[in-house]
């Protein structure tokens, strides 16, 4: 209905910048230490991040679509 | 030397006759007239969510992709890693952008990427260096696909002299290019389906079963060399391997989703709303693909490398056969026969896509524009489906051909050569700001100046740039989008001084709303 508000920025879209300086900054994350079962956090970290950043855009799908209505 | 292994043989053989079967049969599947390119080469844009969850999912995530991860992290170890931050940072990409394009290129019938920018910035050379860039870039990413069906047969323990030794690959690729011809892009879309359930079972057995094989997750660690368990922390005056993983990951990323294959996966969507849902199920894609990562360093674990009767497998494939060498060590044949057909047609679905992405190039944005302009619809899907077939018999030829080696450097090229469409595409979904010849100047000077320092450094993606004594080493083809970036910034309003009269852009503003 409201069609500029669902064409334009949303603040929402900032979850996605705390998704990606989080991914691409290693030195976030370039440690072994605290291990999980046995992996590094190297790689736990950045597989645990792949959920959370589905979680994220889920967030803001929701926020989005939903706005426009 | 390595036994053919006629359980899994069977198995195999029989996933993929019962593919072949469907590819024939999805062209009667949500019937369309295939005489129309749009039909053939999108699947009439009528894939759900869930359709486009396969197809886009077995689509980016290729056989090349599940075999040669985990050979990087076998040998190379944790910088390979950076296909996790990169399948990571794509969706936000995919949901902020190509919901929008999805909108514009329905309303006005675009097939291509090159399509959009032709109407977008009404310049016949920029839509030209698109579409050229997009097919050069993606034949060599059809021969990988080539490659890793390669790897997956001679694992399988078929060989043979000459002749002989490419058979399984002729018959391979024969029935792909006839399903392809017949059923268009409904064919992969329904292939995807059988391909990625495969490859999840796959993958989940792999990542449970193989670490319990082993004695738990912190054994297989222990197995890396401590200096690739983590990236080398820099020294001094430099970014170091920060650097490379980074803009690897996010160079990788920008480049993506202009790839012809992607933006075909993508236009045939049935809604710019699928296509954002789908930016939050895909993940799943990658998470599985970073598990399938872990299975080099399981391969190191296990010690495949060094059991002789892989020994030949190694010797022929290098690293890539870690993976198959880890299947085959790990699991009961018939288990086995499951998993390399999951990998196998991986292959095939890419392949197709690429293929058919690449003859909507050619069709639409060459023939069409330069050499037929008065072709009907009918003639434009009859050239399309042509052109399918050319394009697999030049990616197979190549790889029969020239070594393997040529087509992995081509295909390091083709991420940088991609990404110089980046501003035209990317950014005209949201602004017609930049001038259409500035956009052109900038695509051809990243190119050539991305083909110069990657061809330097003798084809590694990651150039040591210095500025100022200061190490900044990365991705060449995010440098150099960045120089034609601000380039065509700097020229635009040059060049609008210059000629007064701008092209017409076609689409409106209401077009690109979802």
């Amino acid at each position: 209905m409201n069609s500029s508000a669902r064409e334009g920025w949303s603040w929402w879209y900032l979850l996605f910048v705390v998704e990606a300086v989080a991914v691409l900054w290693p030195p976030f994350y370039n440690r072994v230490e605290p291990t999980w079962q046995g992996i590094p956090f190297f790689y736990w970290y950045q597989l645990l991040w792949v959920v959370i950043s589905a979680g994220l855009t889920a967030i803001v799908y929701f926020a989005v679509e939903d706005t426009g209505r | 030397m390595q036994q053919l292994n006629w359980t899994a043989l069977s198995i195999f053989v029989l996933l993929f006759g019962f593919v072949a079967w469907l590819g024939f049969a999805a062209g009667r599947w949500r019937k369309g007239d295939l005489d129309q390119l749009h039909e053939w080469g999108l699947g009439g844009r009528r894939f759900g969510t869930v359709i486009t969850w396969f197809l886009v999912g077995g689509d980016l995530y290729t056989a090349y992709t599940f075999i040669a991860v985990p050979a990087l992290a076998f040998g190379a170890g944790a910088l390979a890693f950076f296909a996790v931050p990169y399948t990571i940072v794509i969706y936000p990409i995919l949901f902020l952008v190509f919901p929008r394009i999805w909108r514009v290129a329905h309303k006005h019938n675009y097939i291509t990427a090159a399509d959009f920018v032709r109407g977008r910035f009404g310049n016949r050379w920029l839509a030209l260096a698109v579409a050229v860039t997009g097919i050069i870039a993606t034949m060599p990413y059809i021969a990988l696909q080539v490659v890793g069906l390669q790897v997956m047969i001679g694992a399988l323990g078929v060989q043979g002299q000459g002749l002989m030794a490419v058979i399984p690959l002729l018959v391979s690729f024969a029935i792909l290019a006839a399903f392809d011809y017949s059923s268009g892009l409904r064919a992969p879309a329904a292939i995807a389906i059988v391909k990625d359930l495969l490859i999840y079972l796959t993958a989940f057995a792999a990542v449970i079963v193989v670490p319990i094989e082993l004695g738990g997750y912190a054994k297989i660690f222990a197995a890396v060399a401590p200096e690739k368990l983590i990236l080398a922390v820099p020294g001094p005056n430099t970014i170091g391997a920060y650097g490379s993983y980074a803009t690897l990951a996010l160079g990788s990323a920008l480049a993506l989703f202009i790839y012809p294959h992607s933006m075909t996966a993508i236009l045939s969507a049935s809604s710019g709303h699928a296509i954002r849902r789908n930016a939050t199920i895909l993940p799943l894609y990658s998470l599985m693909l970073g598990f399938l990562a872990l299975i080099g360093f399981m391969a190191l674990a296990a010690g495949v490398d060094k059991m002789p009767e892989y020994a030949q497998g190694f010797k022929t494939y290098g690293t890539n056969f870690a993976v198959p060498a880890l299947l085959l060590h790990s699991f009961p044949s018939w288990f086995v026969g499951v998993t390399f057909a999951g990998i196998g047609i991986g292959a095939l679905v890419p392949a197709a896509i690429m293929s058919i992405a690449s003859a909507n190039l050619y069709t639409r944005n060459i023939h069409r524009e330069f050499i037929r302009p008065d072709c009907t619809p009918k003639q434009e899907a009859q050239m399309a489906k042509w052109m399918s077939l050319v394009v697999k018999a030049g990616a197979l030829a190549f790889i029969l051909l020239v070594p393997t080696q040529y087509a992995i450097q081509l295909q390091l090229l083709g991420g940088i050569w991609i990404i110089q469409t980046a501003p035209a595409v990317l950014l005209g979904a949201f602004t017609r700001w930049f001038n259409d010849w500035a956009l052109l100047v900038g695509w051809a000077v990243g190119t050539a100046l991305g083909t110069w320092m990657a061809v330097s450094v003798n084809f590694a993606s990651v150039y040591p740039l210095s500025i100022g004594g200061y190490g900044l080493p990365g991705y060449s083809a995010l440098y150099t989008v960045i120089l034609n970036l601000a380039l065509a910034t700097a020229l635009t309003p040059i060049f609008r001084r210059v000629s007064a009269q701008q092209p017409v852009d076609e689409t409106a503003r209401a077009d690109y709303v979802v």
